[in-house]
């Protein structure tokens, strides 16, 4: 059982149907039990980080996820939940995150030629850096789609795939057991389902 | 690379696609299900359905249909028409829309496109605007193109986005059912004016005419097509392979 955590941020019935349509099974949940008993976390998130942040330290669900991720739970952050697995945001203020993986998220204004449009929304191709489990039924130049203003950056460690938007943007990421992905898996097609597909079955 | 995107948009009345013909390996095609996995299978990069119903009976169907969409086809969809309040974006983001697109309700109200975008983001509000020239001046109509609301609607844009749109979709009027290529100068004018990705609606009568369209303009983001799709005039993976070849970059 995968647990979509639920944290008051975003529709997350998009994220059950495309694992259900992965045949995989989830739970959306606030529930420090069910967090506890399930197989798989996934973070998603929509939405500014310091209001997302906040929220998911409310009942201490962001320290119940990273115990759970430091015990080797697999984690999968999605966009912003991915932003979150970082040490710091610079989104409106300097936000703390979890801190599971080495980086920092930044703007992309200021960083981009000004022809480039803010926020990044579309469809662009993944370039893998390093091979992950993630990848596996997906190929180098599939596209997936992301919508977003703010980057991962200062994460060469766990840095798995970019997407080129000016400047390499990261897309993926993971570091044993935690990954996460800057786009969204579960908008993607038929490439977003088999990133899912192959996160199911970390493990299994 | 981020690629250029092609958008079918399915008109849908009482939970039903309106205007649509028949497709090889298709059985209904007035079903929004049915059609718009077709669509998502044969490439499409985002789906557009417009609730064109008048009846509360016919609304509460299409948030019923929504979902059903949902459950089965995992690309972007976006949803408009009847969209007044932001009661009116809960209900169809709560059925699995990604984004909301605002057109008379924001003309009405302008508020509201602040409203959605506080509330969910620029990124969820799309402001679709009817355009006409009038008296050498692009013009917004309200009420699917009917009316002149005497706004000038390079203007009128630039307003929605200061106030969170984070796309447009410029419909031309102009072009509209003429099918003789998408407004290349009204879209020039847009995309000019406004840093937020811009989706070119009205005109296409055939493949080429998004070739053309990328080409003339090569920061517009996405095109936007009904009939010519629904009619099967064009086929969505044949009109990728021809921008493949024309060296635009697709999905």
């Amino acid at each position: 059982m995968i647990a979509i955590i639920d944290y008051g941020v975003g529709n997350l019935f998009s994220l059950s149907n495309a694992f259900k349509a992965v045949g995989a099974d989830t739970v959306i949940t606030s529930d420090p039990e069910v967090i506890k008993k399930a197989d798989k976390l996934v973070l998603p998130g929509v939405g500014a980080f310091g209001d997302a942040r906040a929220k998911l330290a409310e009942n201490g669900l962001d320290k119940l996820v990273i115990a759970e991720a430091k015990a080797g739970k697999p984690l999968m952050g999605i966009c912003l939940g991915m932003q979150m697995l970082f040490e710091k945001s610079y989104e409106y203020g300097t936000h703390n995150g979890l801190g599971l993986l080495k980086g920092e998220v930044v703007a992309m204004d200021g960083r981009l030629k000004s022809e480039y449009k803010i926020p990044h929304i579309g469809w662009n191709a993944l370039s893998f850096k390093k091979d992950s489990a993630l990848f596996k039924y997906i190929n180098q130049g599939d596209c997936v789609y992301f919508v977003h203003s703010y980057y991962a950056t200062g994460c060469q460690e766990s840095l798995l795939a970019v997407a080129e938007y000016d400047i390499d943007i990261t897309a993926c990421v993971g570091v044993g057991n935690v990954y996460g992905c800057q786009f969204h898996p579960e908008k993607s097609g038929t490439v977003g389902l088999n990133i899912l597909r192959a996160f199911a079955e970390i493990g299994g | 690379m981020i690629t250029k995107r092609i958008i079918p948009c399915l008109d849908v009345r009482d939970g039903r696609v309106v205007k649509g013909v028949n497709f090889e390996n298709l059985s209904d095609v007035s079903s929004p299900v049915a059609l718009g996995k077709f669509y998502s299978d044969a490439g499409a990069d985002e789906l557009v359905f417009y609730d064109i119903t008048a009846s509360s009976d016919g609304r509460k169907l299409f948030t019923e249909i929504l979902k059903e969409v949902a459950e089965n086809v995992f690309i972007p969809l976006t949803v408009g028409g009847g969209i007044n309040t932001i009661d009116d974006f809960d209900r169809v983001l709560k059925c699995g829309a990604d984004k909301v697109s605002v057109n008379s309700g924001a003309i009405r109200n302008p508020s509201l496109v602040k409203e959605g975008a506080l509330k969910y983001g620029d990124q969820c509000v799309v402001l679709s605007a009817d355009i006409k020239r009038v008296d050498g001046e692009f013009r917004v109509f309200a009420k699917g193109g009917r009316v002149d609301t005497g706004m000038e609607a390079i203007s009128w844009i630039k307003k929605c986005v200061s106030m969170g749109a984070g796309e447009v979709v410029v419909n031309s009027i102009d072009t509209d059912g003429v099918k003789k290529g998408f407004d290349i100068e009204m879209l020039k004018a847009v995309v000019d004016a406004v840093n937020v990705p811009v989706i070119a609606s009205g005109g296409a009568g055939k493949a080429q005419d998004f070739v053309t369209l990328f080409k003339e303009i090569p920061t517009i983001d996405a095109g936007l097509a009904a009939s010519i799709f629904h009619f099967g005039e064009v086929k969505i993976s044949e009109l990728k392979e021809l921008l493949r070849n024309n060296d635009v970059i697709v999905r």
